[in-house]
């Protein structure tokens, strides 16, 4: 579904990501781990097309993505979950899930979204900001159901959350994938990783320094934990 | 008392085009990050505008208010396309240089046309006479200025605040490259937001035109009060920049008023304020501190 060819990029001089290739097939859920700096967001955001300076191909089921603006790979059914989650302070947390226009076959209905999420509900018309860390979390995910993405783009989702709401993100990833989603999870929580994701690229200073399964992942644990300084 | 009422609505009316401008200029700068210093200058051009119609071709005021507010919102929209956008890639202060060029371009074509002394303009008929409020009376003319501004405030308000094109224009104003990864066209939307900036400038110069001064500097006069305003309200926030309008209009007018015997204090006072605001909450009253991109 998603094919990365090559792709490098800079921020000024600086060369962060170095010819990494990489595909996600479709319905898989597919994590990028890797220490602080080694360019897990940057090619988030380069295949979000966020990233000015880059290099290399983007395919999205064949279509070149490289030089189409953010908001047409929105289109095409790209769900972005940033890592400040994103939520906008001069908009209603309805007005945050109902900005993005619907983008894919199965964009989640509202009702079903304040069911799955009661917290959203009871705060649906308070600024998106005044959420706890964990609803905006909740409000990020929520908002690319809605919009029907296929393919979701989640930068770090557990960070900062209680144990409780990293396992409902965890179980709402896994629903996601039931019904078809395709995610490229940016993640540092290896046991989160490996209970969500099928397969695992590990970036070290700009490359794909391993592809590691579940298994594998599993019983490395311990080595990786340390590699990345956990 | 009644004295008191009068200064009060004075600088009410005062504070209606200062909520005017900065609300064009919040808006602009809130979708482009430009700080528009041509603004004071497009606000002349609509009370020139309304002047050299109602002179030269017999236009009445009540077209005036609505052809130049159209008419410098389409000059607005085409600045934006021909030289603003191509500078808004680069560090800020080149289109604020780059506008006030504009400005002293505009100043000095009209300049050169009508020379420096003021113009007169009529106050409409319909308009002409004064309100009894009781107390005090007030010109007919100042009520509709002050109802006017303020029906149209709300009205912005209700589209920004209840629209779904409000809806993206907040959006795109608050995280312009959020807003684009979430499927929206935000560059579609910069042009038309300039051109309605620049048409509230207009239309606070036909406004003017009856009442104040109309010469080729009017609007540099009032441009630095005006940014003022805008920092005092919180650079971009629309809400912010009406309050902050309508309050500087009234504690203009209560210095000149009350403290007319320091005229350094009561010319002042407005920057004193901003200033203190500042050191209180560096990002305006209403301020956000800038969210990271």
């Amino acid at each position: 579904m998603l094919r990365i060819d090559n792709l490098s990029a800079w921020y000024g001089e600086a060369q962060v990501l170095r010819e990494v290739s990489l595909d996600v097939a479709a319905g898989e859920v597919v994590t990028l781990v890797g220490r602080n700096g080694a360019g897990k967001s940057t090619l988030l955001r380069c295949v979000m097309g966020l990233h000015p300076g880059q290099r290399g191909t983007v395919t999205l089921d064949g279509a070149d993505l490289t030089r189409l603006p953010a908001y047409k790979r929105a289109r095409l059914g790209l769900g972005w979950v940033p890592d400040d989650r994103g939520a906008y302070a001069t908009l209603t947390v309805t007005e945050n899930l109902t900005l993005p226009p619907r983008v894919g076959p199965d964009p989640w209905p509202l009702e079903r979204v304040y069911e799955a999420f009661p917290a959203l509900y009871s705060r649906r018309d308070s600024a998106a900001t005044m959420l706890s860390g964990g609803e905006q979390q909740m409000l990020a995910l929520a908002r690319v159901l809605r919009m029907g993405a296929r393919l979701l783009l989640c930068d770090e989702p557990t960070e900062g959350l209680s144990p409780l709401l990293v396992q409902q993100v965890g179980d709402l990833l896994r629903e996601a994938k039931q019904h078809g989603v395709t995610v490229l999870l940016v993640e540092q929580n290896l046991h989160f990783a490996t209970g969500v994701a099928d397969r695992h690229y590990l970036l070290a200073e700009g490359r794909i320094a391993e592809a590691m399964d579940n298994s594998e992942v599993r019983s490395r644990e311990r080595e990786l934990l340390a590699y990345l300084g956990i | 008392m009644s004295g008191f009422l009068q200064n009060t609505f004075n600088g009410l009316v005062g504070g209606a085009f200062y909520a005017l401008l900065a609300l064009g200029l919040a808006v602009i700068f809130g979708m482009l990050r430009v700080v528009n210093f041509a603004h004071g200058a497009l606000y002349m051009l609509g009370a020139f505008g309304a002047y050299v119609l109602l002179a030269e071709a017999g236009v009445p005021f009540w077209a005036a208010l609505v052809i130049m507010p159209l008419a410098l919102g389409l000059l607005g929209m085409v600045l934006e396309r021909a030289v603003i956008h191509r500078l808004t890639r680069l560090d800020p202060l080149y289109n604020f240089l780059l506008t006030f060029g504009l400005t002293l371009i505009l100043q000095d074509l009209v300049k050169s046309r009508y020379g420096i002394q003021s113009s007169p303009y009529a106050t409409p008929t319909e308009l002409s006479g004064s309100v009894d409020f009781g107390l005090f009376d007030f010109p007919t003319y100042r009520v509709f200025i002050l109802g006017f501004t303020v029906l149209l405030c709300v009205g912005v308000w209700w589209v920004l605040g209840r629209t779904r094109v409000g809806m993206v224009v907040r959006a795109a104003t608050e995280r312009p490259e959020l807003t684009r990864a979430f499927g929206i066209d935000v560059g579609k939307w910069v042009t038309p937001v300039f051109g309605f900036g620049i048409a509230l400038a207009g239309l606070a110069g036909v406004l003017a035109a009856p009442m104040r001064a109309v010469n080729p500097l009017m609007g540099a006069d009032l441009i630095i009060v005006v940014f003022a305003v805008v920092v005092i309200g919180g650079l971009g926030s629309i809400f912010g920049s009406v309050a902050a309008g309508f309050g500087i209009g009234l504690i203009q007018a209560w210095g000149e008023a009350y403290l007319s015997d320091f005229p350094i204090v009561s010319q002042t006072v407005v920057f004193v304020v901003m200033a203190a605001v500042l050191l209180w909450r560096p990002a305006g009253l209403f301020g956000r501190e800038e969210a990271p991109a």
